[in-house]
């Protein structure tokens, strides 16, 4: 949506396909609860910001499909909804797209069908009892459509973390298995911690400046929620509401869930990051004179390691009824028959230049900039990215 | 890092110019590593290692390095070597410690000592078959590390931290690994023997009596050995 405007911007005849209604990720695959992790004020498509009440507070889904909704209107983007692209290959002087009502041409394509289509789901679950119901984030909706009995969450990024919180209050004992994961407190000094990011620059880090780029685009999402309290959601939290915190789920042995004993430095290690990145907002706000708006400089309780974490959980003991699978997504390209995929099953582009003349994608992690990839990085990386694309329609 | 006075006596520079070879050619990334191990007597035994799989090719260490093994007198053993249990940490220790080396070099840091104390916890009662509530290998492992360097406190907390992150022995060590254990066959090798050994020695009457409680006590599986 961001692309369509600045290429209505620079007069470039396109059309937009969807193969749904208009933000049908957020109508239909999500759960129930969901909220943005951006505050409403910093949440911005181009030209278009929140303009209600609570600048503060964070979208629901209704709002979040209401304002790309009321985008859409107001930038008259040229939309096709309802239509799914079957297939795209490349041709003499562009592309041919085949969908379900009908094909066409183009000479440049830009693919904005996110990062987050696919759920990505270990193969141990191959190995688990029939017994046990899963569930990933597209298909779980809210905690009472899980069975009665403990739940096993998979995964402590901000989905894992959520779920996991979640489904507790729903009188379900939760366990949650944590492999790598982002910490971050909600609010920092007073203001949110994305305000942080957002006014201290570090989100501009540009993608040909990042030292692993690879890994900059694989992180897990920090364990941020939105909600009116604007409450920290950590494993103290969690802890403290008594989920059951175990390693990263390694094997599945004899019908025992096997989890790592590295649960101890996964936490070192993100507690270290997250100091880390407090001291440089600390010496951001300094250095800025932004010292005398904002509070006092804190520090948070280091992540507390369990006494001893279970290594194993039966899952033919009847403990666990239900698994959710918050490990994660990956893109879907099983529609595109243009060779550019590496052989990890990921686009080879450089910053959305994808390696096929006049090919682009966008709305990907740390695409061009470390900005979350939602909405308020959309802007800056659609306005790049049409630049480029005008150019080469200009020279070819 | 040409130009920085830091000396670990890391070559980082090989390892991150392999890092950007390797991610071309994946397949030259896949190594095996191997052990020899010979019986000597009692629970005595002497293990090597040479040569190894990599980059593509067969590789040899520079000589052939050799390792005892043995268990201590207190399990009635002869003490000719460390206790293979004491091999894991000493396989850990090292195995952390050189990463901390490498990971220092990478981020400039000067190390003046690094020294690690290990401590595995154990209960013997799994490995005599006495509680099968009871592993037979550690059930708590302890690594203390104190480190001189220039840095604060939080960049060696973080050093040690990425180090964990990287290590093949701490991986082996905290996550399940898939174990196959297979017995050649011998065509033309002796008689097959049914008949269970038997300790002797100031041993016997003790290890007899033993044995014996352990029938009564669990009628386990230490009955059909």
């Amino acid at each position: 949506m961001a692309t369509s405007y600045f290429l209505s911007e620079h007069s470039i005849d396109h059309v937009v396909l969807g193969r749904g209604e208009i933000a049908n990720t957020w109508r239909r695959e999500r759960w129930n609860s969901l909220q943005l992790l951006t505050p409403n004020w910093l949440t911005r498509l181009p030209g278009h910001c929140y303009d209600g009440s609570d600048p503060d507070g964070y979208m629901a889904m209704p709002e979040v499909i209401a304002f790309v909704d009321h985008f859409a209107a107001a930038t008259a983007a040229p939309v096709r909804t309802h239509t799914t692209v079957t297939s795209v290959r490349q041709t003499d002087d562009g592309y041919h797209i085949a969908t379900d009502t009908g094909d066409l041409g183009c000479r440049c394509l830009v693919l904005a069908s996110g990062a987050y289509n696919v759920p990505s789901v270990p193969a141990l679950h191959e190995a688990l009892p029939s017994s046990i119901e899963c569930r990933t984030p597209i298909d779980y909706h809210q905690p009472d459509t899980l069975p009665e009995g403990g739940v096993l969450v998979v995964g402590a990024s901000a989905t894992g973390a959520q779920l996991a919180d979640e489904i507790h209050r729903s009188g379900r004992p939760v366990t949650l298995a944590v492999g790598e994961h982002v910490r971050l407190p909600r609010t920092y000094r007073g203001r949110d911690i994305l305000w942080w990011m957002d006014a201290s620059g570090i989100w501009n880090e540009r993608y040909d400046e990042i030292d692993d780029l690879t890994r900059a685009r694989r992180l897990p999402s920090p364990q941020l929620v939105g909600t009116p309290e604007h409450a920290t959601l950590d494993f103290n939290v969690l802890a403290d509401a008594s989920v059951e915190l175990v390693g990263r789920w390694a094997a599945v042995r004899d019908g025992k869930a096997l989890f790592s004993g590295g649960m101890r430095n996964q936490f070192a290690l993100a507690d270290l990051k997250m100091n880390r990145l407090l001291d440089t907002c600390d010496g951001w706000a300094s250095a800025h004179g932004r010292d005398a708006d904002t509070a006092p400089p804190e520090r948070f309780e280091p992540t507390r390691v369990p006494e001893s974490p279970r290594l194993e959980l039966d899952l033919t003991s009847g403990e666990i009824r239900s698994i959710v699978w918050a490990t994660g997504f990956r893109p879907d390209y099983s529609w595109l028959d243009v060779p550019v995929l590496d052989r990890k099953g990921y686009l080879r582009h450089d910053g959305g230049v994808v390696d096929a003349p006049g090919l682009y994608v966008t709305g990907l992690p740390v695409l061009r900039r470390r900005k979350p990839s939602f909405i308020n990085a959309a802007e800056d990386d659609a306005r790049d990215l049409t630049e480029h694309l005008a150019g080469y329609l200009a020279a070819h | 890092m040409g130009e920085s006075s830091v000396n670990n006596g890391v070559n980082v520079q090989a390892l991150l110019d392999a890092r950007k070879a390797l991610t071309e050619a994946p397949e030259a990334a896949k190594f095996n590593w191997r052990a020899s191990c010979k019986w000597q007597h009692g629970t005595h035994s002497k293990s090597t290692t040479q040569g190894f799989h990599g980059l593509g090719e067969e590789q040899q260490h520079k000589t052939e390095f050799s390792f005892d093994a043995d268990h201590p007198e207190a399990f009635a053993s002869e003490d000719l070597g460390a206790t293979p249990i004491e091999y894991v940490l000493v396989g850990l220790a090292s195995c952390l410690t050189a990463g901390v080396a490498s990971v220092a070099q990478n981020r400039e840091i000067q190390l003046r000592s690094v020294e690690a104390k290990l401590e595995g916890s154990m209960d013997i009662q799994g490995i005599l078959g006495i509680d099968s509530d009871v592993r037979n290998g550690y059930d708590d492992i302890k690594v203390t590390f104190d480190i001189d360097a220039d840095a604060s406190q939080q960049d060696i907390e973080a050093l040690v931290a990425q180090s964990q992150k990287r290590s093949a022995v701490y991986d082996v060590v905290t996550n399940p690994t898939n174990v196959t254990v297979a017995v050649n066959k011998h065509l033309d090798g002796a008689t097959p023997r049914t008949r269970r050994g038997r300790l002797w020695g100031p041993y016997a009457a003790p290890a007899r009596r033993a044995r014996a409680r352990l029938r009564l006590d669990c009628g386990d599986e230490s009955s059909n050995r």
